[in-house]
């Protein structure tokens, strides 16, 4: 019902008689107005800063700008050493740091031709899960808020405070963990009965959360209103632009690292990818993509639950590691799917105690730009909804 | 009213006109504390409400029980804060929108009934006057955008603009039904036509059951008229940073923040004396309850309602927006005042 105005004015915008040729009133000259959205917006979840050409309420142009949080992670990557670097890989995502932690060291390791022992492997496995459900809790959240949905931020909350306080209890930080090393992982599982805890807390997340979400947000009739066939990406629109994780597979496109280019123990666990089938709407809306995201929680729980239960006795850490990691010469690239996507390492090492470049593909830097193409022709609460679907992350996209 | 006018006439010996103006100014003091009293009543409120609707506990430190000198605190925070006023900004209009704003629900509390004899403005078209200068607030909610001279300011302003004006319609249309059955614009009226317990309510709907609906459609307009969520359009503080309200600072933005739950519990005391009875106690027993108090606990009620909502439902987008209002709630209101006058003829309730 809404979006027909929409519709009509992508259309008429395309159409090669564009905004300005129209005479709105005679001889006065109207122009689009130009908005600032962000650096410093509710919206832009960050420092993001869109320039909007607007009419009114329908958007003519979106162009992202970025840069406000960049802080040379790539270039301090050839001033420190391996091991040191996990560190700033904490700060890329800073939403699901694990699933960071974790494609930067198989990096290292395929340089390195290092092993990691089984039980590091489910751990590592286990934490990551445990990031992207924390992840993709703060996707629905705010992009719920983006809607104007209070209550589900802190419901959400409630149930990431939850991860935050089993991942410090493996790794010592709530936000920043620092807990995968190159060869494996630096703490041991706790004995204080962390397993059966992190497996209660899947079993509340499925059986009780999932479904409160559900009937509070998912499908409340006007939150359909506002996310159904809205900021619609197309599964060959999604290819173009190099979008991955849960915004490629709301368009449809059933392509996930886990299962298609397996890493770590994935192959070992029973579970399925999840694609956008337009429901609500056409496939690619921005409610595909939230979607996407509250049933992956779901496939995440079901990975955590065979990945802790078959959690293998041994090392959690390679045996011949040392302090400082010697890598030798050569390069090496290695993706993971992290909480937004596809994150990929790119190193490149002169057999250093450094790396000689060091390259990140970062997921939410190639789904952002997307932007200025579905963004065209939408209203300005459209785009709000658009950017939220993306669960852009600015400290990955700037790095 | 007559107690403190026989005090003003007999005891201080004021002629008839000097009495009235006297008691006129006592009210107008009476209402204004009640109403500053009310807004930072509610503001706590709905703060304990958004915590017990998102299981958290709201504020609880300020005042030890239960945080409930919190809004106190925040007034006097917002007292010392310094008023920032743009310097490309519309001066003028820039300081007298919350001026505009805060009147318009201001003058409206003059005419609600709050006790048999207990109104500030008892005149026969109390009702009319109450939506009348209620669309003040529209005006300087336009202005305060304009004036700021921020384009989201203006967004928010255009949208508030759209939204109140469509609005009014139907929430002047849903008390037609009512004004019919009671034969009478004044509020008073209504209400003692009324009398008799929770049956004899408009809201009844076996009496008449397009009053019935006229009370859901004057609910839903009431939340759009105080531009709370799920309309919250000219603020969607998500969207459009703070909506009208972005450049203001200090007091004059302390003034937006009263008008709003001002605004709230009027159009609450409204629906309370229109469709539940205003004063009436529920059963005719309950004679010993203080009308005002009745009164006053029907209004925070459907306060709690109104937050209810907003703390559940996400936003409406501007456009869908006005599709209910227009295409919705517009006919469904017509439709009652036809139904409810063509009921009313059929069962002889015609005044």
């Amino acid at each position: 019902m809404a979006n027909e105005s929409t519709r009509v004015n992508a259309a008429g915008l395309f159409s090669g008689r564009g905004w300005h040729d129209q005479d709105h009133v005679p001889g006065i000259k109207s122009e689009l107005l130009e908005l600032n959205m962000g650096p410093q917006h509710p919206a832009t979840h960050g420092v993001l800063r869109l320039l909007l050409q607007t009419d009114g309420e329908i958007v003519y142009k979106v162009t992202p700008v970025l840069g406000y949080l960049h802080r040379c992670a790539e270039k301090i990557a050839e001033g420190v050493n391996y091991k040191q670097w996990v560190v700033y890989t904490d700060r890329f995502d800073y939403l699901a740091p694990m699933c960071c932690n974790h494609a930067y060291v198989t990096a290292v390791e395929k340089l390195m031709g290092q092993e990691v022992p089984e039980r590091a492997e489910h751990i590592r496995v286990a934490v990551s899960e445990l990031s992207r459900i924390a992840s993709h809790l703060i996707a629905l959240a705010t992009f719920g808020l983006d809607m104007g949905a209070w209550t589900p931020l802190l419901y959400c909350f409630r149930e990431r405070e939850e991860i935050l306080n089993l991942l410090e209890r493996i790794s010592g930080g709530r936000m920043l963990y620092n807990y995968m090393i190159p060869g494996g992982v630096r703490y041991d599982v706790p004995n204080d009965n962390w397993v059966a805890d992190v497996l209660d807390f899947v079993d509340l997340m499925e059986h009780n959360k999932l479904p409160e979400y559900n009937t509070l947000l998912t499908y409340n009739k006007i939150f359909i209103e506002r996310t159904a066939d809205v900021g619609i990406i197309d599964a060959a629109t999604a290819v173009d632009y190099g979008c991955t994780g849960p915004v490629l597979r709301g368009s449809g496109v059933d392509f996930d690292c886990r299962r298609d280019d397996p890493y770590s123990v994935y192959h070992k666990f029973d579970w399925q990818v999840q694609v956008g089938r337009g429901e609500m709407g056409a496939v690619g809306d921005c409610w595909d993509r939230y979607i996407v995201r509250a049933r992956e929680i779901e496939q995440s729980c079901r990975i955590i639950r065979q990945a802790l239960q078959q959690l293998p006795e041994g090392s959690y850490q390679a045996l011949a590691l040392k302090a400082i990691v010697k890598v030798p010469a050569g390069a090496a690239y290695t993706r993971v799917e992290s909480a937004k996507g596809e994150l990929g390492h790119y190193i490149i090492s002169d057999g250093g105690q450094t790396a000689f470049r060091n390259k990140v593909r970062s997921p939410s830097f190639c789904n952002l730009q997307v932007v200025e193409k579905v963004g065209v022709g939408q209203m300005v609460s459209d785009l709000v909804a658009l950017v939220g679907s993306l669960d852009i992350v600015l400290g990955e996209i700037d790095r | 009213m007559k107690l403190m006018y026989d005090f003003f006439t007999g005891q201080l010996g004021l002629d008839a006109a000097g009495a009235n103006i006297a008691v006129a100014s006592v009210m107008a003091v009476i209402m204004f504390t009640v109403m500053a009293l009310c807004a930072i009543i509610l503001t706590w409120m709905e703060r304990k409400v958004a915590g017990f609707m998102q299981s958290r506990y709201g504020p609880m430190y300020t005042g030890r029980f239960h945080g409930w000198a919190q809004a106190v605190a925040d007034m006097l925070k917002i007292l010392g804060k310094e008023d920032i006023i743009p310097t490309e900004a519309d001066k003028g209009l820039f300081k007298f929108a919350p001026i505009l704003v805060l009147l318009g629900s201001l003058l409206a509390w003059a005419a609600i009934p709050w006790a048999p004899d207990f109104v500030a403005a008892d005149f026969d078209l109390g009702l009319f006057y109450i939506f009348a200068v209620s669309s003040l607030v529209v005006i300087g909610i336009l202005m305060a955008g304009w004036a700021s001279n921020n384009k989201w300011s203006l967004y928010g302003a255009a949208r508030g603009a759209a939204q109140m004006i469509s609005y009014e319609i139907p929430l002047a249309l849903a008390v037609v039904p009512v004004v019919m059955r009671a034969g009478s614009l004044n509020p008073q009226d209504i209400v003692i036509a009324q009398q008799g317990g929770i049956w004899h309510w408009n809201i009844n709907p076996i009496t008449n059951p397009f009053l019935f609906i006229a009370f859901f459609m004057y609910f839903i307009a009431s939340i759009a008229e105080t531009n709370r969520g799920p309309f919250d359009m000219p603020e969607t503080e998500s969207e459009l940073v703070a909506g009208y309200h972005t450049e203001y600072t200090g007091m004059r933005f302390a003034f937006f923040f009263l008008a709003e739950y001002a605004n709230l519990f009027l159009v609450s005391m409204i629906a309370a004396l229109v469709f539940l009875g205003g004063w009436w106690a529920p059963f005719p027993g309950m004679g010993w309850i203080p009308p005002a108090l009745n009164f006053i606990i029907k209004g925070v009620l459907l306060v709690f309602l109104n937050m209810w909502v907003r703390w559940t439902l996400p936003r409406v987008r501007v456009d869908q927006l006005m599709h209910l209002c227009w295409k919705v709630m517009i006919p469904v209101s017509l439709l009652c005042v036809v139904g409810a006058g063509v009921w009313m003829m059929a069962w002889g309730q015609l005044k």
